[in-house]
């Protein structure tokens, strides 16, 4: 298959529609009531002040100019300034960012191991009792909102049985382990430390789990779906008929196959999972991107609220390129397409 | 004899009707969907009659019933202002239905005949305008469009609702693009197309009546999903401010008293999932009974 | 006497809906030889895939099984064993499906597919087998099927061999485990005619050098009459008819059979066919008795009351009519 050149289409495509996002997110906003300068700088600083501030974010331009010049800076790696950090918002992205990600990858491993257990116990025997008990969680898992979930572990695990530590990201016996990688567990195992590792870990459960559950009921859901739905195919009955063993055909011939419109709405739920985050991380208070954007938001800080829109557009373009490279080699069908295509 | 064929057809309807009743009724969770709903449905609409303390709604403080615990007086127990819990619930429904029924009811129309236009003008400039848009739209999760949306107007209920509605649309476009693509060689369509047939007529009544059972499935399931996305709003305090008694702002102002107050967040959590998987299970029995492939 | 190979025994089949049950299969009674090719005709949907199937033991979880034995060898199958029924699948029948296109696991490559059923149908047989013994052996019976170039098929996925070969690499596959029977389910049925002929040949030359037994289901009744020994004639979960191939084709008794003969369409000319009226009993209420006799011209009162069985007619020609009777 002809990889590169479809990455290199998809990429290009990404890149525009990342253009439109920004032209949307920027011009929204400017055009709300309520001056960014005076939103900088707080209702009591003089108004000198402001007007200066306004030359120097060329707030007097017309708003085509503004785009550009905030494009090019953004291009360079300028994304401005945050007024709730004071510093550049792009080193707070990097400062930020790795956090985030760690929790939605081991979020992401908690839910493909659970849903493929799960999904594919529960569609090999379907309408049995642990396949119904499947289906009530699914439902429950996909209706009840991840702050509900959030709450009610931090009400159990944390103040009733105090099981798990429940806010930050690191008890505070330990020294946080030098910024390497910014994923701390990463980072912990680099320098050696294991004790700040394995308390790293305990405190990264209960918000990777909230964020699992709603992917778990929904992947296991599609994958139960996609087994009853393959196993009356006749290549299933083709291969029982070879005498082919069962526990083959399930995880085998019949996985395959049923799995693939799992992984295919994978780029959607791991970047719903970043989307997530920015609730997740703030009731469990995890130094991350999400509570960093939250905070942008509930500040009005424009910049940093525009940079976190752009950084989640950015991570899920990639990671629906990544998943379309996945899918197009687990199914051989949609890669002939595209080679004929 | 047009008589005996209405009486005919009026017969086949029934029995129709009676056959899909008893389709729909032979999985028991949309049962259980559909009575949720419609429990649902009853409290928001006679809020204030079936309310035990309709006062309870709005800006009402009661100093002698400040946070009582779950009692046969206050069977939710009452707030941090002496409000009974399960009465601004009872209301509570009533601006999440609200929310969700404004919100579909301005963006399934114009997604839906944005993506009827652009199917139907698949490969000319019309189409890559409005699917471009729509990728854009789609380009990011929605909660976190939702939440910049909402940050950068001021946090009211109305305006959550905008914030939204401009973020759904697109997925409407998506599904009935998808539709008239694959209508737009059929026979029947270029048979209208021969006879001369206005674009309009093709495009409102031979193309539109083949997109209204997935439309129609697709905004029950989101139902949920917007319930979904404006209590998250409103519980991050982006979306409907005190004293409107919404989901969400109940149980973000709840957690402040967790956990010794228990009741102020998990009631109002428990109404708030009870709603989403009544409309969730409902409308999985709906695309199933409509036979809808993927909405 | 020829040696007995299969013989099905009063089968009787439901399937298990909501609304209750479709009784399917309503006794059915089969028997073939060592050796012998046995065709079975009949309009679909009337129970011929579901009888094979019960015999290789892959029916749907909704099957039930009320009634009947089907013995392999003397042995009854429906009461053996898992093991048993594992290795008779892996070593002893084998079963072509009707649609070659759905019965290959489309993300598979055919050697995956075909490693599997070679390393499981031999491992019953003491030693196992090396990768490249498994290779070579997948070739053989690709060149077996006609297949030009298998080590390329073999890398090949299935959306990438057209019908016709889909249909040889499914018959390839069947010939690796059928040592002593091969079920033919309507193979080629959705192909070309010419290819369709192409595939029917194969399978007689095949089943000729190798010593199988047949089954063949087809619906081209003149494919079965230069293939076949015998050919039973199945309608509505029964067996109506069977007889030798020339016996049934310039005499048939049944006026099912008959009915059925007259569908075809004739090069000579004089219109269209006609069709048989009416069509298939529901089988969630089936007929009483015949449950031919609501589409029958012949129908006289017994037949709406008792079900007619087999009656030897001479020359191995049974037929099950009360009006033979």
């Amino acid at each position: 298959m002809k990889l590169l050149p479809y990455i290199a289409k998809r990429l290009l495509y990404s890149i525009f529609v990342l253009l439109g996002l920004s032209i949307l997110i920027f011009t929204l906003s400017r055009v709300i009531p309520g001056d960014p300068a005076r939103l900088a700088l707080g209702p009591m600083a003089p108004q000198w002040a402001v007007d200066q501030l306004r030359e120097k974010l060329h707030l007097n331009d017309p708003l085509p100019i503004q785009y550009i010049i905030w494009l090019t800076n953004a291009l360079r790696g300028d994304l401005g300034e945050s007024i709730v950090s004071k510093r550049p918002v792009i080193e707070d992205v990097i400062t930020f960012f790795p956090a985030s990600f760690e929790l939605v990858i081991f979020s992401t491993i908690i839910s493909i191991a659970l849903s493929v257990l799960i999904g594919a116990m529960a569609g090999r025997r379907a309408n049995s009792l642990f396949d119904n008990l499947v289906r009530v969680f699914s439902y429950i898992g996909i209706s009840v909102p991840t702050f509900v979930w959030a709450i009610l572990f931090l009400f159990f695990f944390g103040y009733i049985w105090k099981m798990l530590p429940t806010l930050g990201q690191l008890s505070t016996e330990f020294t946080r382990p030098p910024f390497i990688t910014g994923m701390m567990s990463i980072d912990a195992l680099i320098v050696g430390d294991l004790g700040a590792f394995i308390d790293h870990f305990k405190h990264m459960i209960l918000p990777s789990v909230t964020m699992s559950i709603s992917r778990i009921a929904q992947d296991a859901k599609i994958l139960r779906a996609g087994m009853i739905e393959n196993l009356k195919k006749d290549y299933i009955t083709s291969a029982t008929s070879f005498g082919v063993p069962e526990s083959r055909i399930t995880f085998k011939y019949l996985m395959k196959p049923s799995i693939i419109p799992m992984v295919s709405i994978m780029g959607m739920e791991i970047s719903g999972s970043m989307g997530g985050s920015f609730i997740i991380e703030t009731i469990f208070n995890w130094p991350g991107f999400g509570r960093y954007g939250m905070w942008a938001m509930l500040n009005k800080d424009l910049n940093a609220i525009i940079a976190s829109v752009m950084i989640v557009g950015a991570f899920f373009a990639l990671i629906n390129i990544v998943v379309d490279i996945i899918i197009a080699y687990l199914d051989p069908r949609i890669r002939m397409v595209e080679r004929s295509a | 004899m047009n008589e005996t064929r209405f009486r005919f057809l009026n017969e086949e309807r029934k029995r129709e009707l009676v056959k899909n009743w008893r389709k729909f009724s032979s999985n028991p969770l949309s049962i259980v969907g559909l009575i949720s709903v419609l429990i649902v449905l009853f409290l928001a609409i006679f809020a204030p009659w079936v309310a035990p303390y309709p006062q309870s709604w709005g800006r009402w403080v009661d100093f002698n019933n400040v946070l009582k615990p779950p009692s046969w007086t206050n069977w939710m127990g009452t707030d941090n202002f002496g409000r009974d819990i399960m009465s601004r619930i009872f209301f509570g429904f009533r601006y999440d239905l609200m929310m969700a029924a404004a919100i579909l009811v301005m963006v399934v129309p114009l997604g839906t005949i944005l993506g009827l236009i652009a199917g139907y003008f698949s490969g000319t400039f019309i189409d890559t305008i409005i699917m471009r848009v729509t990728d854009v739209f789609l380009a990011i999760p929605s909660l976190v469009l939702a939440l910049a949306i909402c940050s950068l107007l001021e946090p009211s209920l109305f305006n959550s609702m905008m914030a939204v509605s401009v973020l759904w649309w697109p997925w409407y476009s998506r599904l009935s693009y998808g539709i008239a693509i694959s209508l737009k060689n059929e026979y029947f369509v270029q048979a209208s197309e021969l006879i001369g047939a206005s674009t309009p007529h093709i495009l409102f009544r031979e193309i539109l009546p083949n997109c209204l059972s997935p439309i129609f499935t697709k905004m029950t399931l989101d139902v949920g999903w917007v319930i979904l996305i404006g209590a998250s709003l409103a519980f991050v305090g982006l979306g409907a401010q005190e004293p409107i008694p919404a989901l969400g702002n109940m149980v973000s102002a709840g957690t402040k008293y967790m956990p010794d107050y228990w009741w102020m967040t998990i009631f109002p959590a428990i109404a708030i999932a009870f709603t989403i998987l009544g409309f969730n299970l409902l409308g999985d029995g709906i695309r199933d009974l409509l036979a809808v492939e993927e909405v | 006497m020829q040696e007995r190979l299969l013989e099905i025994q009063g089968l009787h089949l439901n399937y298990k809906v909501y609304e209750g049950y479709l009784k399917v299969l309503n006794g059915v009674e089969f028997n073939i030889d060592k050796g012998e090719k046995v065709g079975l005709i009949g309009e679909s949907g009337c129970g011929k895939t579901t009888t094979m199937r019960s015999i290789m033991r892959t029916l749907p979880s909704n099957a039930v099984i009320t009634a009947g034995k089907i013995l392999f060898k003397g042995k009854d199958i429906l009461t053996a064993s898992m093991d048993e029924v594992q290795s008779l699948r892996r070593n002893n029948i084998s079963m072509i499906f009707q649609d070659p296109t759905a019965a290959l696991n489309p993300v598979f490559k055919i050697e995956e597919i075909f490693s599997d059923i070679i390393r499981f149908s031999v491992r019953t047989s003491s030693k196992k087998l090396t990768k490249d013994e498994i290779k070579l052996k997948a070739v053989e019976a690709l060149k077996a099927a006609a297949l030009p170039d298998p080590e390329r098929i073999l890398q090949n996925y299935p959306i990438q061999l057209s019908g016709g070969m889909r249909q040889r690499v499914c018959i390839a596959m069947a010939l690796i485990s059928s040592n002593d029977l091969l079920i033919a389910d309507e193979p080629g049925t959705n192909l070309d005619v010419t290819i369709e002929d192409q595939i029917l040949r194969l399978l007689g030359n095949l089943v000729n050098e190798r010593g199988t037994s047949i089954i063949l289901i087809s619906h081209a009744l003149g494919a079965v009459k230069g293939l076949v020994d015998r050919v039973y004639v199945m309608y509505a979960g029964n067996m109506v008819e069977v007889a030798k191939t020339d016996d049934l084709f310039s005499d048939p008794l049944h006026p099912y059979t008959s009915n059925l003969f007259k569908t075809v369409p004739k090069l000579t000319g004089g219109g269209i066919p006609e069709a048989i009226k009416g069509r298939i009993p529901d089988y969630f209420d089936p007929p009483k008795g015949c449950r031919f006799c609501p589409r029958c011209d012949h129908a006289m009162p017994i037949c709406e009351k008792e079900t007619p069985t087999f009656k030897d007619m001479g020359d191995k020609h049974e037929v099950a009519c009360f009006l033979y009777s």
